[in-house]
């Protein structure tokens, strides 16, 4: 599919690199080189910078670690990705794979096989050369069970691990035990550990305690830009220039090309946004909407950016499923409602989502009808239609479930059930989250004009979430999820009626529904298909089947909004994750003195 | 007489300041939970006697306001309308201290006057403010005479009898004012269920504040009592063969009667204030129902702030009660028991 053709690409990056280093032309291609000063580039286009200063900017919490192995939080995650690399990386920009640390790869026709040439000359951030053994090593610890690596799941396939074999001092053949449609994508994350550093703790079996942020810095080592300076406890951690980094601009330079790289932690947005517009950082991301607008108003040397919807989307969504023995009555025929499709169409058509997009977001976003929002631009089914918010036919469709209204006694209407009950249940939300809270407020009202009873219940958000994965008691909840990859592998939890995020009815033994178990054959079918038609058609049928019974009512996806300070080149936001540093390494200050003082 | 007099003063603008909160709804202007979502941070209206041509107006009018061209929250007047106001119009239906079903307002006029702005919902402040007012002062109230008659309660028993009892309540204050209560609040949280009607949550957010408040006025009631009861006079009413609930009826207790109203005058603010706490954990009272608390909640942010000035008058609606309270606290001190034990 697009290996082919980001191959080409590479090959014909890969030779304007060669011919810019050594002059030497297409010759080194042919054969492998023993030539230690050897390293085959991967060179990149963009502004050509300067070299020199550094970027500022400000995380919402310190990293829990620099252990690839069990770094699962966002904020690990973000500086993990600035100090490691791998195999094949998706390209955060066109959302394709393109070639990393392998330079490139060929795949059996049958899907099963797949065959990666690193590149040569490669070196860790200490200095020490990269070899096969290396990602024999790496695929050996991610696939051990007493490592317990987040990663592991990701290399089951089919129910066996991925095989991986040394075919030669530069090509690896991984084995699958069955098709797997995300294809080379797997690979992206999938950081590669040095061995000379981690055997010995792996063999000691104490692996998951190593390199946490206190490790002294020459302990640490990995392929990304940069590599592990200083870290001061709630204060910043501090990056520098990896020297034997193997990616070049466009000219031949080596990169990165900033010397440092510092992280401030500021706990809240608010204090974020204070440093931003003190110019102590020099880049802001994942900003609310509001203090956009606000930081867009007073704009005195920075710009900001609007990247357009990301990948996050706000859903409403009810308790489906089965209650147990213990459940009170009213819980019961709140169950009653909530699993009638009507109802749930009924509210969906109910809410104003444009009105969410424009006082929620103020514009800066989008509404939606679908899981996938706009910003996914290769797997969002464009046939789901989008029906105006219409109370007309949100009554209609209450009067077929059997609802009728009534007048209170104080000239309210109240929407009863079959039964003659009043509808009246509770939204929980996260009371942290203003936006979504307001999300509820307005839901509410809409509701209101059904005759529906909606409380609002904003809970501690750790307290939300026990209670809608956990002791599963609440009414309905405004969440929101945001997938870590375009490709819709990465929602399989919530989609399959098995995973641990299929909020409304987490954790299954069988389908409760038969469009739960169509979705289920739909998302593993898809998984195995090869072709991206055949896996995009399988998947518009998913948004379809949701779209259709709501078990979410999608709301609206908030776009991704960024800023930066005027001097900083190549800063390109994406709407894919981490949104400002994917291509750190083109970053540059455009004056030399651009780095801001301690 | 001069103290006693700006006692009374102090009196009297509270007293006025309550009355207008108790009849938030003929003060107010709309319904405080009705949105208009045109309006979304629509700033104070200006009220003007002078219109653009420079005449004198008798009746008060403002200009309607109109969301600049694509932006979110820019407005500008619409000069070609006047929007005259009216006084003593018929408008939301409300019910005059809770219970009286009334549509009279104080003020109106034909279209949308936000007097005191609007929130981000387009939900009216200036009614917003008299209703929560309504929660906030009332809760206040209420949890400062639970948590001051469970203290006055277990400080009197404890200073009076001393011993074993004085031992275990004192210990019992002690640990209730060392507990981290936050986490027990989470924990009671969870145990509630999920759906707190406002009324529920109200009586709730009484019962929590009262609870948890009683150690420190306890402590305090201990040791007036415990000076009190050693008095020559009490000595002697005992000896004439006083009853204990007599001795502490007539001779104790009054005692005890300044340090209640001072501390009383100092509890309520921190109490209304203590909304905003339980409104965050979810124990307080819920929207769209508005409380000083959540009014004020929302200004925690600091773009708000920023730009939307207005979300803070709810915090200045709060300075003239406090400011009542704290005066009265501290001329009731100056008034106070000291001198006279």
């Amino acid at each position: 599919m697009d290996v082919s053709k980001a191959k080409f690409l590479y090959y014909l990056l890969f030779l304007t690199s060669l011919a810019g280093n050594f002059g030497l032309g297409s010759v080194l291609l042919a054969q492998p080189q023993s030539d230690k000063t050897h390293e085959e580039f991967l060179s990149l286009n963009g502004e050509t910078g300067r070299y020199g200063g550094r970027i500022v900017l400000a995380l919402r919490a310190e990293p829990k670690t620099l252990n690839p192995l069990i770094a699962s939080d966002a904020v690990s995650r973000e500086v993990l990705s600035t100090l490691q690399a791998d195999l094949i990386h998706i390209n955060r920009a066109s959302q394709l794979t393109e070639p990393a640390l392998a330079k490139s790869w060929k795949v059996s026709s049958d899907g099963l096989r797949y065959t990666l040439k690193l590149r040569q000359g490669l070196r860790f951030s200490d200095g020490h050369p990269l070899d096969v053994d290396d990602v024999i090593f790496t695929f050996q610890v991610y696939l051990d069970e007493k490592v317990h690596a987040s990663q592991r799941d990701l290399l089951i396939v089919g129910g066996k691990p991925i095989l991986a074999r040394k075919l030669d001092a530069q090509t690896v053949l991984f084995t699958l035990a069955k098709p797997y449609g995300v294809g080379e994508r797997l690979f992206d994350g999938l950081f590669l550990l040095p061995r000379h550093l981690l055997e010995k703790p792996y063999r000691e079996g104490n692996l998951n305690q190593f390199w946490g942020l206190t490790t002294a810095p020459e302990q640490v080592a990995g392929l990304g830009p940069f590599r592990f300076k200083e870290y001061v406890p709630g204060q910043k951690l501090v990056l520098e220039r990896n020297p034997y980094y193997w990616k070049t601009d466009a000219k031949g330079n080596r990169l990165p090309y900033l010397d440092q790289l510092v992280f401030l932690f500021a706990p809240s947005a608010d204090a974020q946004i204070l440093r931003f517009q003190s110019g102590e950082t020099d880049i802001i991301s994942r900003l609310a909407a509001e203090n956009f607008t606000f930081l867009s108003r007073q704009s005195r040397g920075y710009t900001m950016m609007d990247a357009g919807p990301g990948l996050e989307y706000n859903f409403l969504f009810f308790r489906l499923g089965d209650l147990d023995s213990k459940a009170s009555a009213e819980a019961i025929k709140h169950a009653k409602w909530f699993r009638e499709v009507k109802f749930r169409q009924a509210v969906s058509a109910a809410i104003d989502r444009d009105a969410i997009v424009r006082l929620v977001y103020q514009g800066r976003g989008v509404a939606l009808w679908g899981p996938v929002t706009p910003g996914n631009k290769r797997w969002i089914d464009t046939a789901i239609p989008h029906p105006p918010r219409s109370l007309e036919r949100a009554r209609q469709f209450l009067r077929e479930a059997g609802f009728s209204w009534k007048k209170s006694p104080a000239g309210e209407e109240i929407l009863l059930d079959a039964e003659g009950t009043p509808v009246e249940f509770s939204i929980a939300t996260s009371a942290s989250n203003a936006d979504r809270n307001k999300m509820a407020a307005l839901i509410q009202d809409d509701l209101k004009q059904l005759g529906m009873r909606v409380q609002l219940a904003p809970l501690e958000f750790r307290s939300l979430l026990d209670r809608v994965t956990q002791t599963r008691d609440y009414d309905a909840c405004v969440l929101a999820l945001a997938s870590f990859d375009a490709d819709p592998n990465s929602d399989i939890n919530v989609w399959k009626s098995t995973g641990n995020n299929h909020l409304w009815n987490p954790n299954q033994m069988h389908p409760a529904t038969s469009w739960e178990a169509e979705i289920d054959r739909l998302m593993e079918q898809q998984l195995s298909e090869q072709t991206f038609e055949k896996r995009k058609h399988l998947y518009d049928r998913v948004q379809e089947i949701l779209a259709e019974n709501q078990p979410m009512v999608f709301l609206a996806s908030p776009d991704i909004l960024v800023g930066a300070k005027n001097s900083i080149g190549n800063f390109r936001p994406t709407v894919l994750e981490p949104y400002v540093l994917w291509n750190v390494e083109q970053l540059f200050q455009r004056s030399t003195e651009g780095g801001t003082s301690p | 007489m001069n103290r006693k007099r700006a006692f009374t003063m102090l009196f009297l603008i509270l007293a006025a300041l309550h009355l207008i909160i108790a009849c938030a709804g003929f003060f107010a202007t709309y319904n405080p939970e009705e949105q208009n979502r045109e309006l979304p941070f629509a700033p104070p209206m200006r009220l003007r006697f002078f219109d653009g041509q420079g005449y004198l107006h008798a009746r008060p009018f403002a200009y309607p306001l109109r969301l600049r061209e694509g932006s979110f929250d820019e407005y500008e007047e619409d000069r070609a309308v006047k929007l005259p106001l009216h006084f003593f119009v018929s408008g939301a239906r409300y019910r005059l201290f809770g219970f009286l079903p009334m549509r009279l307002h104080l003020i109106g006029a034909e279209a949308q006057v936000h007097l005191a702005g609007t929130d981000g919902l387009g939900r009216d402040l200036f009614s917003r403010i008299l209703f929560g007012g309504q929660i906030s002062i009332l809760a206040g109230l209420l949890a400062t005479g639970l948590a001051l008659f469970f203290g006055w309660c277990i400080g009197a028993a404890a200073g009076f009898y001393g011993g074993w009892i004085d031992e275990i309540l004192m210990r019992c204050a002690e640990l209730f004012l060392a507990l981290p209560w936050l986490y027990l609040l989470f924990a009671l949280r969870a145990f509630l269920p999920l759906t707190l009607s406002p009324l529920h949550a109200f009586f709730l957010v009484v019962g929590i504040i009262g609870a948890v408040g009683w150690a420190r006025p306890a402590r305090l009631v201990r040791g007036i009592v415990l000076s009190a009861k050693e008095r020559e006079y009490v000595r002697a009413a005992r000896g004439f063969g006083a009853s204990p609930f007599y001795l502490l009826w007539r001779h104790i207790l009054p005692q005890t009667r300044n340090i209640l109203l001072t501390q009383a005058a100092i509890l309520i603010p921190q109490y209304v204030l203590a909304e905003v706490t339980l409104s965050f954990l979810g124990l307080g009272v819920p929207e769209p129902t508005p409380s000083w608390g959540n009014l004020l909640s929302s200004s925690q942010q600091y773009r708000v702030l920023a730009s939307y000035w207005w979300m803070l008058l709810p915090g200045f609606a709060l300075v003239p009660f406090f400011l009542g309270y704290l005066g009265l606290a501290s001329s009731l001190q100056e008034q106070g028991a000291p001198s006279n034990i």
